[in-house]
């Protein structure tokens, strides 16, 4: 039992690793996504974040270079995605679709130029990669029962962006529901013509969106290269981008639902890892294969209405035409 | 973006070009930027696509999913929906190919089994957008939602299918058995050389033929038929087609079976044509490029086999320029392929106030008044 006890613990703490650029890209999906943006670009954005971070904090030996690198790319790629859908008033599908080939494309290429490793990063060195952080009181706690495991073992000791990460849930929730940037970001979405009569510009406000989504994806992938991993390997977002996009769904475009739902995920995906080829008592091999489709199944029956309904933003994916 | 609507001939002709050209000068500028010569590289991409001794059979053989793919994508597009899911429906379409050579054929000879595994790609893809449809008909899921998903469930399913129950036994590697070789479509160099046309070998096969007509076929359905009306009504306008008396939720559904197993046939040409067996990620992101082609060729089956052939081309000079240059690889390809997208996709008319505004002094002058 005490082996069962200790998987457990080993198997939160890695959900909470892998839950964590879900929840980053998450969040910048609700914000985008409120404003009336459809974002299936965070995978692309992720995954150029990770590459920049990856090669600048290789280069200057800053991992904080790296994570201001990754930031900066991804708000790029926000401002492109922002350009097509908001300005030019383009398909945001068609968009999302082209920066995420655009991105797996580009680090692959201008990996192999810079560092000529078949499109991965030299390895990092631990000085390349950001900090660890052990919470305080983590080391007296650490010996009482089941508390000191919560405590010690699964909430401390990981990289800082797993609390940035969960940090930025209660961040979201107050932006969106607190603040007057908030209310306004939520009706552009809703009824932008409300807004634009109101005296306040749409194509502004949406543009402020995207681009903070950009920053929460930069994040997720600085997490991926130079915190969670020590380098940068081609397609190393691997479909993260869109199971955070589930996630959002999952978790009807709000942000603790959504933190849930990234949290199940992350488990279910911890889960399948530490399961790979193992049998399980009464079922047999484990059903590793189901349990990394699972999130995409939840979802489609999710949407499908089968437990409770998912409905989308009033106006997202439609363009507003300036000046109307 | 407020501007005359363009002519035609400024529409589907002018327009994409223009975007072409946005897209191959910022690739330009990008293989500038990691040390290699642009030009250079494109004469060996077209060297490479048409010119060498079997580079034209290969660039024909990729066209030919493109064109699979492309046709999947516009279907759905002209009853207003965004299938996504191509690259899962061709996914499963090369499940339902496989699964019937591997049933039958131990006794079929090749002049049913095809036909046959031709047929249960196309219904196997079909099945695959059969549940995104209805749930988009009846439940007002989004489609472009539920087909991402389905891609992923795809996936999934196929692995556990080709390192399971259809693994070839004895073997590691996930992948069924060898297909007999009735089961083979017949090579394109092997047809014309029966009529004395020699030809460089190549994976060219039959299917080229079978996506042309299958070009031909959409043609017809979308613009001659009741149906392909009433799909084309409902994309243009879903509640005047109820009002006027049309079933939008059997439309709905009908048109992602169409798109679906239309994806599906892909397998005709990449599993029947080449490899002869079911491998792991055969699909390559077809699926997702068929998009680029349905868009860039405006969702018309003539528009398409040309997009299906600059993507083609592009693929097939993309591995010449793998071996060439130090730097240029396959993404290298994949990063222009990205450019069309975006310029030809969502920036589609980025340049149309600037056309408007340069042909207005020339289109006016017919209609004016004196």
């Amino acid at each position: 039992m005490s082996d069962f006890l200790f998987q457990l613990v080993l198997t939160l703490d890695a959900t909470l690793r892998v839950a964590t650029p879900l929840i980053l890209c998450g969040m910048a999906g609700i914000l985008s996504e409120r404003s009336g943006v459809i974002d299936i670009g965070l995978e692309g954005k992720m995954l150029a974040g990770a590459f920049s971070a990856a090669a600048v904090a290789h280069l200057t030996g800053s991992p904080w270079a790296g994570l201001f690198a990754a930031v900066m790319t991804a708000v790029l790629l926000a401002a492109l995605h922002g350009f097509a859908c908001i300005t030019a008033r383009g398909n945001q599908v068609i968009s999302g679709l082209a920066i995420n080939i655009l991105a797996s494309a580009l680090t692959v290429t201008i990996g192999i130029a810079l560092f000529r490793r078949g499109g991965a990063t030299p390895s990092l060195t631990a000085e390349e990669r950001l900090p660890v952080v052990d919470l305080p009181l983590a080391e007296t706690l650490a010996g009482v029962p089941l508390i000191g495991d919560l405590y010690s073992e699964i909430l401390s000791g990981h990289r800082i962006l797993v609390y940035v990460a969960l940090l930025a849930v209660p961040l979201t929730a107050f932006l969106l529901y607190r603040t007057r940037f908030g209310l306004r970001l939520r009706a552009v979405g809703e009824s932008p013509e409300a807004v634009d009569s109101a005296g306040i510009s749409v194509h502004l406000m949406r543009y402020k969106a995207v681009l903070l989504a950009g920053v929460f994806c930069g994040l997720a992938g600085a997490y991926l290269s130079i915190a969670h991993g020590g380098e940068f390997g081609r397609e190393m977002s691997a479909g993260k981008g869109y199971i955070a996009l589930a996630a959002v769904i999952f978790g009807k475009w709000r942000p603790v639902p959504t933190l849930f739902a990234c949290l199940l995920f992350g488990f279910l995906g911890a889960a399948a890892d530490r399961l790979q080829g193992r049998e399980i008592p009464f079922i047999g091999a484990a059903p590793t294969d189901l349990m990394i489709a699972l999130p995409y199944i939840l979802t489609v029956v999710l949407l499908a209405g089968f437990i409770g309904k998912a409905t989308p933003p009033r106006d997202i994916g439609v363009p507003y035409p300036k000046g109307k | 973006m407020n501007h005359a609507p363009l002519p035609a001939w400024a529409d589907i002709g002018l327009l994409p070009l223009l975007n072409i050209l946005a897209a191959l000068v910022v690739s330009g500028l990008i293989i500038a930027a990691i040390g290699e010569d642009p030009f250079r590289a494109m004469a060996v991409l077209f060297q490479g696509a048409f010119l060498t001794s079997n580079g034209l059979g290969y660039t024909l053989y990729y066209t030919t999913n493109f064109i699979f793919t492309g046709l999947a994508v516009a279907v759905a597009f002209h009853a207003a929906m965004f299938n996504i899911g191509g690259e899962g429906q061709a996914y499963l379409g090369g499940l339902g190919a496989g699964v019937a050579v591997l049933m039958a054929d131990s006794f079929l000879p090749g002049l049913l089994l095809i036909p046959f595994a031709v047929i249960f790609s196309a219904l196997f893809g079909a099945a695959w957008a059969f549940i995104p449809g209805w749930l988009q008909a009846k439940r007002g899921s989004h489609i472009v939602i539920t087909t991402i998903m389905f891609n992923f469930i795809a996936a999934s399913l196929m692995v556990s299918l080709l390192a399971g129950p259809l693994m070839r036994e004895g073997q590691g590697a996930p992948e069924t058995r060898p297909f007999a070789e009735a089961a083979q479509m017949p090579y394109m160099h092997e047809m014309l050389g029966a009529l004395g046309i020699v030809v460089p070998r190549s994976p060219l096969n039959l299917s080229l033929l079978i996506a042309l007509a299958v070009a031909a076929l959409v043609w017809f359905i979308i613009w001659r038929t009741r149906f392909g009306y009433a799909l084309r009504a409902m994309g243009a306008s879903p509640g005047a087609a109820e009002y006027a008396g049309m079933n939008t939720v059997r439309i709905t559904v009908l048109a992602l079976l169409f798109s679906g197993g239309l994806a599906g046939l892909m397998a005709s040409n990449a599993v029947l044509g080449e490899p002869h067996k079911l491998v792991l990620n055969f699909t390559g992101g077809y699926g997702f490029t068929g998009i680029a082609v349905a868009l860039m060729g405006r969702n018309h089956p003539v528009g398409i086999i040309l997009a299906a052939l600059l993507f083609g081309a592009l693929t097939q000079g993309g591995t010449e320029l793998d071996f060439e240059f130090q730097t240029i690889t396959r993404e290298t390809v994949q990063v222009v392929q990205g450019l069309i997208i975006l310029f030809s996709g969502a920036l589609a008319y980025l340049f149309a106030p600037m056309v408007a505004r340069l042909i207005a002094p020339f289109t006016a002058k017919k209609g004016a008044p004196a």
